[in-house]
């Protein structure tokens, strides 16, 4: 790996004459030209928003009265907060459910649809629909589909196969799983691509030696798939993990949080809090509540990864 | 390499058993009747929902107790009683919406990721790191404080709200596209800038006519990726709203839905408008959304 490197030696630069050190001091803030509508329209809808969230978080936010420095007790307000650690419960399950459905069904899908055939390649196209879908249309769909009575869609597939009618949505029992159901739809097709990927990049070789070793499929799969994929799955899967934490469109426009709260995650909570109760400034703690932990958790992910690799 | 790929050319024309990992066979026999039938499940699984809003669109008291996978009477009522609703006007927005915000955060994404990726200077990790971050402040984590600053824009004392630029400027830095667009422009090799310059090619016109040219596939992938990530915006456009009237068509699936004088079909007639454009991206830029993914897990 290093052999290249050293065997060409950095090359001395003549010393610059007046015009090209003109030139090389032209050169030296054109890359910051280039740069600067990224960083402006971060510095504006990225930090600004982050640095202000900061700030708010540590305020009880009044309008027409000015905002009055709290210190922590917003923070204190959210840890404190039923409805909150409630939240966080059902984020984390859900997060880890989605996260956990999506890979095995993702896996199975890609087990089944592994293939040249032009005609899995058309299956493979119309079973990835979900992911190319708007968060907002796939909720919308599933609530009618999710009809809780008998004539509903799910329920009449289900009637179909001799199982009754489930309330699905309406139920605080059943709400829950059903959100996580969608999710591994979602998700799923998604995980497929990714591990066809890594199907592919199996040495047929290995294949034809185990049928000669005569192994079973199960191990088959065992010892020779499943090594294969784990490289590529393992850091994709934290960090979907990760991001589901945050998870919001389709359970606002599934459930709204309900019913009875039995669907609230944390965003929903800081959203109704934030936009509907007005309460800003324990909205903010909420939300930087979050960006600290997926912060967190992300760059630990990426530094473990990195480590093992080198 | 001719017998190579010949020899790939030869285990394409001639399956056998060793191609997948389940070991499919694929003569005619039990294996293929049951891969055809899990096939036909995960189809409908996956797919049928879809014939379900293309059908429900079109038929006649379409009701969420009424569905089905083929259409009965069909007709246009839904979509007309949807464009009373103003569903036009809310897909205009989404498609400006869309549309600018794609052009900036591409246009964005390249000229930064040509510095980047082209160029050494002093703070160049810091800056990486301030795209990479952006990554972890999306639109929900920060919607609180994203809501007062649209509402006026500090130093510039701006108010964003009830315009689209409330939704298009804070989708234009997104350091997805930027990674994906830097990663891509280092492998560009630079004996071709170098002589570029010798032409007295200056700094737009390198990028335009001679680096951009060779990165069609990178610009595949943030194109797709960026579509997708402004077209499932919620929260965005409701913060950045004043009223109902500004939303995107996505959001307005919600007004439709409470509306009482309207059925299920209004609301899949809104729905199949809203996956239209989708639809249209997927199937042109397929290729480079698979690409997308499968290069994202292999670098990790």
């Amino acid at each position: 790996m290093t052999a290249p490197a050293a065997a060409r030696p950095p090359a001395k630069p003549a010393p610059p004459s007046r015009a090209a050190r003109r030139r090389r001091w032209g050169r030296a803030w054109t890359p910051w030209l280039f740069l600067a509508p990224g960083l402006l329209l971060a510095l504006f809808f990225k930090f600004i928003p982050m640095i202000e969230g900061i700030r708010l978080s540590l305020h009880e936010v009044q309008p027409f009265l000015g905002d009055q420095w709290v210190g922590l007790d917003n923070y204190e307000q959210v840890l404190n907060d039923d409805r909150f650690q409630e939240a966080f419960g059902h984020t984390l399950l859900l997060g880890l459910g989605q996260t956990a459905g999506a890979i095995v069904v993702g896996f199975l899908l890609a087990l089944l649809l592994e293939g040249q055939a032009r005609t899995l390649w058309l299956i493979r196209t119309a079973v990835f629909l979900p992911v190319v879908t708007a968060l907002a249309v796939v909720g919308e769909i599933w609530r009618l589909l999710y009809l809780p009575t008998g004539d509903g869609f799910v329920n009449s597939v289900l009637g179909f196969l001799g199982f009754g009618p489930q309330p699905f949505l309406d139920s605080p029992d059943t709400a829950l799983w059903s959100v996580m159901a969608v999710g591994v739809w979602i998700g799923a097709p998604y995980n497929m691509v990714i591990i066809l990927a890594g199907l592919a990049g199996v040495q047929r070789s290995l294949y034809e030696a185990a049928a000669v070793d005569g192994v079973s499929l199960w191990q088959r799969l065992r010892y020779i798939t499943l090594p294969a994929l784990r490289p590529a799955l393992t850091i994709v899967l934290t960090l979907a993990a990760i991001r589901g934490l945050r998870i919001f469109t389709e359970v606002y426009v599934l459930t709204g949080g309900g019913p009875a709260g039995s669907t609230e995650v944390w965003m929903t909570r800081v959203f109704s809090l934030g936009f509907e109760r007005n309460d800003i400034g324990v909205a903010s703690a909420g939300s930087m509540l979050l960006l600290a932990v997926t912060l967190v958790l992300t760059v630990t992910v990426r530094l473990l990864s990195r480590e093992r690799k080198s | 390499m001719s017998t190579l790929t010949r020899r790939a050319a030869a285990t394409r024309a001639t399956p056998t058993r060793f191609d997948t990992a389940l070991a499919w066979s694929p003569r005619p026999g039990p294996g293929l009747v049951l891969r055809i039938l899990l096939c036909a499940l995960a189809l409908f699984v996956f797919a049928a929902p879809f014939l379900i809003i293309i059908t429900g669109a079109f038929s006649e008291h379409a009701q969420a107790s009424r569905l089905s996978l083929l259409p009965t009477e069909t007709t246009l009522q839904n979509f007309s009683v949807a464009s009373d609703r103003g569903i036009w006007e809310y897909f205009a927005n989404s498609l400006v919406i869309a549309g600018g915000g794609l052009l900036l955060q591409m246009t964005v994404s390249v000229l930064a990721a040509y510095a980047l990726a082209r160029r050494r200077f002093r703070g160049r990790a810091l800056v990486m790191g301030l795209f990479l971050l952006t990554m972890m402040l999306p639109e929900e984590i920060i919607a609180v404080p994203l809501s007062v600053v649209l509402g006026d824009l500090p130093v510039l004392g701006l108010d964003l709200k009830g315009t689209v630029f409330g939704v298009i400027l804070p989708v234009g830095a997104w350091g997805f596209s930027v990674l994906v667009m830097t990663e891509f422009m280092k492998e560009v090799p630079t004996e071709i800038e170098e002589s570029a310059r010798l032409d007295g090619v200056g700094e737009f016109r390198m990028l335009w006519q001679i680096v951009l040219p060779l990165c069609r596939p990178a610009l595949g992938v943030i194109g797709i990726f960026g579509y997708l990530m402004i077209w499932d915006q919620y929260l965005l456009p409701i913060i950045a709203a004043n009223s109902p009237d500004d939303y995107t068509l996505t959001v307005a699936l919600s007004i439709l839905r409470a509306d009482v004088e309207v059925g299920s079909g209004v609301v899949l007639a809104g729905a199949l408008v809203a996956l239209v454009p989708s639809l249209i991206v997927y199937f042109c830029l397929q290729g480079s959304l698979v690409r997308g993914i499968t290069a994202g897990a292999t670098k990790g």
